[in-house]
């Protein structure tokens, strides 16, 4: 098979139907034409989407220097935070990427302990999502320190004060669970690059191209040997990965759910940041995958049974946020305690944030119940307004929890408001441009879907075909 | 087409680990020693001085006592640096032509103060006090080393947090009798020190305070 085959164009547009996780007519080779077509096109016709993505990127990464600039030469009194809310957009930003980040890990490693067929050309996709929303989560934590510079003494090394992290404290376990997972996710994405890598290494056109993936792909020569080795080590780092999952987002949620703090001090976080957690993360997989399978064509590839089971995940683990917010009102009640009670009537209507939580619930619960609707989950347009409803949403959940539970806490005289400045917001911003940037450079660089592993689902359809014409 | 890598590749490869790996051994190697070294310690680099004052010479030769100006050291949480008035209580009468003291002179006839360099300067944030030290039976030479030998003042610890908690979570090996205190010459741990050290911090009721609120108030 050369690149220039014809029938890497040929498929382009059909689409499969609702059913099939693959379109009609794909072999081995085109599977892999297409895809590393992506990466192998001129540079001059890469889509003009993604070179304004990228300069819109490109502008808000300066944003994110000159605020961090900023920031690190006038302190972080530049942001809005203060007495008594001293954790705002920095603590809510970074939630909400390491959340964004673990829809990726769901779709590489829990979905193939699951063995569902449908993760397979979104899971390369949303790992690297994974990884670079958990780059841009991991910088919050130190850009929000008064000291960044002091950061590292966060990290158990033997040093000359004899003095070491303070191990009860959740943020030290924050460290640990943010750095653990960066590199688990970085390791599990680069093992699954491996063989593609090697493709593209056996497909690159010159010299420079060949030696760059061939030093990547790590002499990979596909061998049953490997494959054997290879399938165990990816399927011992799903297993690895997946509590990772489950316990990095709840040691996020022990940051709130351990302090005394009315509306923090609530043992549903671990469980409800996590759901919240594959929620927004998923809504991101669709706001990033839906243009992209556009832009490159790859209905065939990402096809609508993919959106839709994504849409169902979404749904599923937006009705668990919704019993969260359920619980905690119901608990505010049943509590009886007086502070308790007063944080949810705090957050519904006596501050003045009550709109931030009727936004949430309008996100995150009203508008995603039309994923009901097999209508609606088939319907893209409508698909992709929902997944970025649900990205603000679940930004807005971090914000009511963060901040609204801070204004108005035990002591009456400590009340206060929050209110972002520019510096909140272009930080924000620079991060988002960041993680654009980086998902950009991602598809421009490397096979965006995974290609061994669609030679595998080519290879299954085949079989069962196989078997279906024997009968 | 020619093969992508050379066969030199695979001994590129094996060294490319091995660097890497002697590379993050070095750097951690490199670090601990620029902690430890003088460079960063300022351990046993004599600072120069305005004039070369020298302890040696006022403590071996002369056998002045500590507290001859170092006065406040007992009561105080500042030993004290001389005034230029301690020093003219005998260069007013001695060496009084001599070109090394000229600035002493030149101090007592403007009223303008010596300047000295510190030696052991702790940051801001560490509050130490001499007094409690010197009661509860930590001598001079335990900290600041043979005073009496050095003919420029150096310092002879890091002053490391670790050296500080060191001797705090273990103070009978370090504590001696209160009449010892400003014998440059004692030596510590002293020979009997296992059966002296925990008699004295019983009989001094010397804490092993640890407490951030110790130092850091």
């Amino acid at each position: 098979m050369t690149p220039e085959d014809p029938r890497s164009t040929a498929v382009a547009t059909l689409d499969p139907g609702p059913d099939k996780v693959i379109g009609p007519g794909h072999d081995f080779g085109t599977v892999t034409d297409q895809i590393s077509g992506v990466v192998f096109r001129p540079f001059l016709k890469t889509p003009p989407q993604l070179f304004l993505g990228f300069a819109i990127g490109f502008v808000l990464i300066n944003l994110f220097l000159i605020s961090i600039t900023w920031l690190f030469l006038r302190g972080i009194g530049i942001w809005g935070v203060n007495m008594p809310v001293a954790w705002g957009f920095a603590i809510i930003n970074f939630v909400w990427w390491i959340g964004i980040g673990h829809a990726g890990t769901l779709i590489s490693a829990i979905l193939l302990l699951l063995k569902q067929d449908w993760r397979t050309s979104i899971n390369r996709f949303a790992e690297a999502m994974t990884l670079f929303a958990v780059a841009c989560a991991g910088m919050f934590p130190i850009l929000h320190l008064g000291r960044p510079w002091l950061a590292y003494w966060l990290l158990p090394y033997p040093n000359t004060m004899w003095l070491w992290p303070q191990p009860r404290s959740p943020l030290i376990w924050d460290v640990f669970a943010v750095s653990t997972y960066a590199t688990i996710s970085l390791v599990f994405w680069f093992t699954g690059l491996i063989p593609d890598l090697a493709t593209m290494r056996d497909k690159a056109g010159n010299r420079t191209a060949q030696k760059i993936y061939g030093s990547l792909a790590l002499g990979w020569r596909g061998s049953a040997k490997h494959w054997a080795r290879y399938q165990k080590a990816y399927l011992l780092l799903a297993g690895l990965s997946t509590p990772l999952v489950i316990s990095v987002h709840s040691v996020v949620s022990f940051d709130f759910s351990v302090a005394t703090l009315p509306g923090w001090h609530t043992t549903i976080f671990p469980p409800y940041f996590v759901a919240g957690a594959i929620y927004s993360g998923f809504a991101m997989v669709l706001t990033l995958a839906i243009p992209v399978r556009r832009w490159y064509h790859l209905e065939d590839l990402i096809t609508m049974r993919h959106i839709e089971c994504m849409s169902k995940v979404m749904l599923g683990t937006g009705l668990i946020v919704a019993y969260g917010y359920a619980m905690e009102a119901f608990m505010a009640w049943y509590s009886s305690g007086q502070y308790e009670r007063y944080a949810f009537i705090n957050r519904v209507w006596a501050g003045g944030y009550w709109w931030t939580y009727w936004l949430l619930i309008l996100c995150n619960i009203l508008i995603p119940q039309l994923l009901w609707s097999r209508r609606v989950r088939m319907s893209i347009p409508l698909v992709f307004v929902i997944s970025l409803v649900v990205n603000v949403g679940m930004w807005l959940e971090r914000f009511v929890i963060v901040v609204t539970s801070l204004t108005r806490d035990y002591v009456p005289s400590s009340w206060g408001m929050y209110y972002p400045t520019f510096w909140d917001w272009s930080t924000y911003a620079g991060t988002i441009g960041l993680f654009i940037t980086l998902m950009f450079l991602f598809i421009r660089g490397l096979p965006a879907i995974s290609i061994f592993e669609m030679r595998e689902v080519v290879h299954q359809n085949a079989e069962a075909e196989h078997a279906h014409r024997d009968s | 087409m020619a093969q992508v890598f050379h066969r030199s590749a695979n001994n590129l490869a094996r060294i490319a680990i091995a660097v890497v790996v002697l590379t993050a051994i070095g750097i951690l190697c490199a670090a601990y020693l620029l902690n430890a070294g003088s460079t960063t310690t300022g351990v046993g680099l004599a600072i120069d001085q305005h004039v070369p004052f020298s302890h040696k010479h006022h403590v071996a030769d002369d056998g002045i006592d500590c507290r001859y100006c170092h006065g406040s050291v007992e009561t105080s949480k500042f030993a004290g640096i001389p005034s230029t008035e301690t020093c003219m209580s005998c260069h007013a009468q001695i060496w009084t032509n001599a070109a090394m003291l000229e600035p002493v002179r030149e101090s007592f006839r403007s009223g303008k103060s010596l300047q000295w360099t510190r030696v052991y300067d702790l940051p801001d944030f560490v509050y130490f006090d001499h007094s409690i030290h010197v009661s509860k039976g930590i001598g001079c030479s335990s900290c600041h080393g043979r005073v009496d030998q050095m003919p420029l003042t150096y310092k002879v610890n890091t002053l490391y947090m670790q050296w500080c908690v060191e001797c705090h979570r273990a103070p009978e090996r370090h504590v001696r009798p209160r009449d010892q205190i400003f014998n440059p010459a004692y030596l510590t741990p002293a020979s009997n020190q296992d059966i002296i050290g925990p008699q004295l911090v019983a009989q001094y009721q010397v804490q092993s305070l640890t407490d951030c609120v110790t130092c850091h108030r």
